[in-house]
């Protein structure tokens, strides 16, 4: 004896099935979870936001973004920002001189010279430059950097910009060149070839037709670097020191935003006190500082690139 | 009368060309900077440990006196960290992934959801240090535990791996998808059968990677408050714990020189682990990877 089925309905069935609660109830889930990265922001923007402000209440917001001495342990504390964002410019200043030559010109090579099996060799080489964790940088700069500065010119300290600003170049060193390079690969082979094919030579191809159809790239990687090298922290806290100054000398001592808020946070800042509290103020300058490095590179990015 | 002057062309050629072999050395020797860093930092830092870094060192707990001074509460002190993290990461930023590429409608929430978390990758890692001090260490009462620096590793890590399985999970080709739903498979069927699976392997090399990264991060460990001489491993997830970058940085900063070479020894501990690690995501993406 033979079941009937009737097709119809089993199909009535399934469909029913499939507008079932469970199926509607997934991207209701799945968007919940998403909102926690907007709550992440919120939490980050809220905390800074409210300790700030619990920070000015205390102490003035004229002197705090006017003045250049940052005196939080002396009996009349002065709490002026320009010290510290001062380390953090001689910092990123060093940095980017050592990084950016170095990072073009690495760029330039992978992507206008360099055959396949170089690049497979290179490239991996910068990835785990990039991995190497900040720490590891720090006793490097210490350890191995420091003291060849001081073998130079015995005028450098034990602690100074100059140490810590190379390494620092050193981590964003890969950035600025894979980016870089992912931007001057994407120049056509087309144009490329047009200027090979008028009797250029390679050198004259990459600065004349390459280069400026990849500027927007290549600008916004160094400002995406800049941010990270603005943001880094341990680096800066072990071999830059813990001497808050607007001074111009880069073979001396200074402290960072970052560096400043390790030092307060390892040692002990008690909770509620208008030191713990700096603490917070700093971090919103630091976070101002390098959103709008980020926003800058996300519009270079976008308003200047070349399309093809 | 002769248009061209071959002469005085062969002559700037020369030049052209003696530039332009010149600058290739130089750009190759650009090049080479990060490997000669590479192998500097690897080798000074190997003649620093090589005294140090023997089994009495990875199984001893931490310690006052150099000689007796070992790594093993801070490499477990990690693991626990990273059981955290592991898991609060992966949920939180596979199913974003999820929803942004499969799910999300085409509109300016979506658009800000996108914007947020582009951003959050570029947000300094100290700040996080901060977010975790004021919310979980203060306002939550967690103090300095596993919980509150693993939570807030998570959420340091979360937007890396949410672009990385974006991008597995965009690389699946839609023909596979309409296959899927053009034989009767609802949306969460062919999400959760077809398109995570062929993802799955970009997906996990982005969480390796991520995990890398949060093993290595000292900063926001620092702001938490994270003990630097600490002389038991942790029972529980809110119990204080050591970590391996945190007990690097604390014997950097001692004056003694002994110290530095227990910390050289903990940097190539710890670089071992990342390299095997590395190793593990390169060897998943080229194994595993379909080419569609």
């Amino acid at each position: 004896m033979t079941k009937n089925y009737n097709v119809q309905e089993m199909i009535q069935k399934n469909t029913d099935n499939k507008g079932g609660a469970f199926e509607k109830s997934i991207p209701v889930i799945l968007f919940i979870i998403t909102l926690v990265s907007i709550l992440a922001t919120i939490a980050i923007l809220y905390t800074l936001i409210s300790q700030s402000v619990e920070f000015f209440s205390r102490e003035s917001i004229v002197d705090f973004f006017t003045s250049a001495t940052w005196m939080p342990y002396s009996s009349d504390p002065e709490y002026g920002i320009w010290a510290l964002a001062m380390g953090t410019f001689k910092i990123v200043f060093v940095a980017t001189i050592f990084a950016v030559p170095l990072g073009l010109g690495a760029a330039i090579y992978l992507s206008e010279y360099a055959t396949d099996r170089v690049k497979k060799i290179i490239k991996p080489i910068l990835e785990v430059l990039a991995g190497i964790p900040t720490v590891v940088y720090g006793f490097f700069a210490i350890n191995f950097i420091t003291p060849i500065l001081q073998s130079i010119y015995s005028g450098f300290s034990l602690y100074n910009a100059t140490s810590a600003g190379i390494v620092v170049g050193i981590m964003i060193l890969p950035m600025i060149a894979s980016l870089s390079e992912d931007a001057m690969s994407s120049v056509p082979n087309s144009t490329r070839e047009g200027s090979l094919g008028l009797g250029a030579t390679r050198l004259e191809t990459t600065f004349k037709v390459v280069l400026p159809a990849a500027v927007s790239g290549i600008v916004a990687s160094v400002v995406l670097a800049v941010s990270r090298a603005i943001g880094e922290t341990m680096i800066v806290s072990i071999a830059a020191g813990s001497t808050p100054n607007a001074s111009l000398d880069l073979t001396d001592p200074l402290q960072t935003m970052t560096g400043f808020i390790v030092q307060i946070t390892s040692g002990d800042a008690a909770y509620g006190s208008t030191l713990y509290f700096s603490l917070f103020a700093v971090g919103m300058t630091l976070f101002l500082f390098t959103f709008a490095m980020n926003i800058l590179s996300q519009w270079i990015t976008k308003r200047f690139r070349e399309e093809y | 009368m002769q248009l061209i002057d071959k002469n005085l062309i062969a002559k700037k050629r020369n030049g052209r060309l003696m530039t332009n072999k010149i600058l290739k050395w130089l750009f190759f020797l650009c090049t080479l900077v990060g490997l000669a860093v590479l192998i500097s930092l690897i080798v000074d830092t190997l003649i620093d440990a090589v005294g140090y870094l023997d089994l009495h060192f990875l199984t001893s707990m931490g310690s006052s006196r150099i000689e007796e001074a070992g790594f093993y509460g801070a490499i477990i002190g990690s693991l626990w960290l990273m059981l955290v993290t592991v898991p609060v990461a992966i949920f939180l930023s596979v199913a974003t992934a999820l929803y942004l590429e499969e799910y999300a409608p085409e509109n300016r929430v979506t658009e800000f959801i996108k914007i947020n978390i582009s951003n959050l990758a570029g947000v300094p890692s100290v700040v996080f240090g901060l977010l975790g001090l004021a919310i979980f260490v203060r306002a939550m009462a967690m103090g300095n535990s596993v919980l509150a620096a693993g939570l807030t590793l998570a959420l340091m890590i979360l937007p890396v791996i949410v672009v990385s399985s974006q991008e597995a999970i965009r690389s699946v080709p839609s023909t596979v998808r309409e296959a899927s739903i053009g034989m009767g498979a609802t949306k969460w069927q062919t999400v959760s059968r077809i398109i995570l699976p062929a993802a799955i392997p970009g997906i996990i090399t982005g969480i390796i990677l991520a995990i890398s990264r949060a093993i290595g991060e000292t900063a926001p460990l620092v702001v938490i408050g994270v003990p630097t001489t600490l002389l038991v491993t942790p029972n529980g997830f809110l119990d204080s714990f050591q970590a391996m970058p945190m007990q690097i940085y604390s014997w950097v900063k001692m004056p003694q020189e002994e110290y530095q070479y227990l910390a050289a020894a903990g940097i190539i501990v710890l670089l071992v682990i990342l390299l095997l690690m590395n190793s593990a995501a390169i060897f998943i993406r080229n194994k595993f990877s379909t080419r569609y």
